[in-house]
């Protein structure tokens, strides 16, 4: 049986606490800011305006008007020209261009021999995002001449659902939010138990009438409803500087976040009840923030990452968060169309406190 | 009920791995009295006061507190016992008030008295000034006085304190042991482990623990009444001379130097032990003066935890 009363003082005392741990509370609400600023206007899968150079032998009018339709595309932007191929090699190991682009001598000719490349393109093939932006120079047409007829058959077309526009913080920002939930949930619990186990409050509170239950949903509680605040702190900046839509359910998002809230306190609760010392509760959460941002779907297609990355994104509870998120906010998707991902998270909820209220009653010994 | 004692454990033990903290402890803590637990650090002191809250699980034995069996229903002991650790373990970003408000509602002291009883604990208290303080600002005695207030204020039958007087000064030692005696005479049973040995001897009864192992228990009195060793005084101008001529003697269990005066142990088994010290420091050459004195709680102490080859000297 849970004393309302108990579990209400561990509550207000918590509360407490975090009031007068003003680093901890500008964490609450600086950090998703901060975080939603720097992911928002940094993170561009739209490649633009890589350093590229241009060695162009033939020099003819073609050339020049090819060169400049090149430039127009905006995904490179020429900084330097050489003479030689061997020349634009030397800038790519110096890294001082991604691209080379080298247009032979016989340019003009080789434009109407089909069966002969007209343009090389050296890519910095490192960074495969390079690599596919290059692909994209292909399609740039080489016209004889204005009135000359472009020859373009499409086979293929593309319609572009949910973000036609291919903005990258509309994808980024429900990502986002799963990311700076657990963050914040998974780091706040861990670090708030094993502070009270390092202060020794903790031998004090296990000599009292509190049973663990209450300790814990006591201590989890006031982080549920700070979470449920930064979500929302997410998607009115989401809303106002990135113009990221809601287009399903406000409520449905709610549910889903709750339900992941939960799923990474319990995390964080589990956390705690393996550590000792609140750098080791930051170690670890550190070692389970890695995986979830890499492997969730977050910085990559899901489908695309290898079968044993998928299978260890599956196990993270962030991974079905965003793709809740993604669905709700993006696709109006309702929470019944997902449920799958919705029922993973209430699962590992139940799982991880299960694990963690056991583990916490033999702390001592 | 079993009538008489508030504790009563049977071969208590704890176990670490390989080390025995605590080895087959038996215990009888009589009611509404100061019961001592005298020690060295590591001697067990800490484990078994744990493992009596239910803390931690006994290896081996088991044990009655206040007629509740543990381990097994400690929980049901919670409300009964009050609990002062030996690190200060209340919240330090909390106020004195805000402590004492939380501990009341922990253990859900009837909400009508609350005001009532952390008025008059801030009033015996002594910390009526310090109630909207920071608890973790305050001083050493300050801390402990909160703590104790923390402990009693559910009005438990059953104090157990491990080490409550080791950061505080001296006058905060004497003020928290006649709060002690306060509470004792009201009926409350007060279990309070210590390494002073003036502490101990305020108590009513002591146990003294040695690596985990009881070896002497009984009043004040009476531990000094049995050590079974005769003390010899010493009184020499120059203490360290006297103590080598007679610290090698077989018959002397030890040596123990305090300023100029030497406290000497020797077996009761030996008839003469003035003259056994006397013609030692003669033969040395050491002016020096004798005289037979009765045993104090630290040549008890000292009697026995030495080793049992020591003790057979």
């Amino acid at each position: 049986m849970i004393s309302l009363s108990r579990m209400g003082a561990i509550i207000r005392k918590e509360v407490r606490q975090l009031r007068r741990d003003r680093l901890t509370f500008g964490m609450v609400f600086g950090l998703p800011i901060i975080q939603i600023l720097l992911f928002g206007y940094a993170i561009n899968t739209d490649v633009r305006n890589l350093h590229a150079a241009v060695a162009d032998q033939a020099n003819t009018s073609l050339s020049r008007e090819f060169v400049a339709d090149v430039e127009a595309t905006q995904v490179v932007r020429f900084v330097d020209q050489a003479e030689t191929p061997a020349e634009l090699e030397a800038m790519l190991r110096r890294g001082d261009i991604s691209i080379g682009v080298f247009i032979p001598p016989d340019f003009d000719r080789r434009v109407v021999d089909q069966t002969r490349s007209a343009v090389h393109v050296l890519v910095d093939g490192s960074d495969p995002t390079v690599l596919g932006v290059a692909a994209q120079l292909r399609n740039v047409p080489v016209q004889f001449g204005s009135g000359s007829q472009r020859q373009a058959v499409e086979l293929i077309e593309t319609r572009a659902y949910y973000n036609p526009e291919r903005r990258t913080p509309v994808n980024i920002v429900p990502g986002l939010m799963g990311v700076i939930l657990m963050m914040t949930m998974m780091l706040f619990t861990a670090v708030a138990i094993v502070r009270e186990k390092e202060r020794g409050n903790l031998e004090l509170l296990i000599n009292t009438p509190v049973s663990s239950a209450e300790l814990m949903i006591g201590k989890v509680t006031p982080y549920v409803l700070i979470g449920l605040l930064q979500l929302g702190l997410i998607l009115g900046v989401g809303r106002l500087l990135f113009d990221v839509p809601v287009r399903g359910s406000v409520l449905d998002l709610y549910i889903a976040g709750t339900a992941f809230i939960a799923a990474k306190l319990s995390l964080g609760l589990l956390i705690s009840t393996a550590v000792r010392t609140q750098f080791q509760a930051m170690q670890m959460t550190v070692f389970i923030l890695m995986p979830s941002i890499l492997l969730s779907g977050f910085m990559f297609p899901f489908a695309g990452m290898p079968q044993v990355a998928q299978f260890i994104g599956e196990v993270l509870p962030t991974t079905h968060f965003i793709r809740l998120t993604r669905g709700i906010m993006l696709r109006d998707a309702s929470l019944f169309e997902l449920t799958p991902d919705f029922l993973y998270l209430v699962g590992f909820t139940v799982v991880a406190m299960t694990i963690a209220a056991l583990r916490f009653t033999k702390r001592l010994d | 009920m079993n009538g008489d004692y508030a504790i009563e454990a049977q071969g208590l033990s704890k176990h670490f791995g390989n080390l025995k903290a605590v080895d087959s402890l038996d215990l009888k803590v009589p009611r509404g009295q100061i019961y001592g637990f005298l020690g060295p650090n590591g001697s067990g002191k800490s484990t078994t006061i744990r493992m009596l809250c239910g803390l931690l699980t006994p290896t081996e034995g088991s044990a009655t507190v206040l007629g509740t069996h543990i381990p097994g229903r400690a929980r049901d002991l919670r409300p009964r016992i009050g609990y002062m650790t030996q690190k200060f373990s209340l919240f330090g970003d909390m106020t004195v008030l805000e402590n004492l408000q939380f501990i009341s509602e922990i253990y859900s002291y009837p909400r009508t008295d609350r005001k009532a009883r952390i008025e008059e604990l801030l009033v015996r208290y002594d910390l009526t000034e310090q109630r909207r303080q920071m608890a973790g600002t305050m001083s050493g005695g300050q801390k402990q006085r909160l703590a104790l207030a923390c402990a009693v204020l559910h009005k438990p039958n059953l104090l157990l304190l491990d080490e409550p007087t080791s950061a505080v000064d001296p006058q905060s030692r004497r003020d928290f042991w006649a709060n002690l005696f306060r509470l004792a005479e009201g009926g409350t049973t007060i279990m309070v482990s210590t390494h002073y040995m003036d502490e101990a001897e305020r108590c009513h009864r002591l146990a003294i623990l040695d690596r985990g192992v009881k070896v002497a228990d009984g009043t004040p009195q009476h531990l000094q009444a049995t050590t079974g060793m005769h003390v010899i005084e010493v009184l020499a101008e120059d203490p360290y001379a006297a103590q080598s001529a007679i610290h090698d003697l077989a018959e002397v269990a030890s040596v123990t130097q305090l300023g100029v005066r030497l406290r000497v142990l020797i077996s009761e088994r030996f008839d003469q032990p003035l003259e056994i010290v006397e013609s030692a420091l003669t033969r040395a050459g050491v002016r020096a003066e004798s005289i037979i004195s009765s045993a104090t709680l630290e040549d008890v102490f000292v009697a026995v935890t030495m080793g049992p080859e020591e003790r057979a000297a």
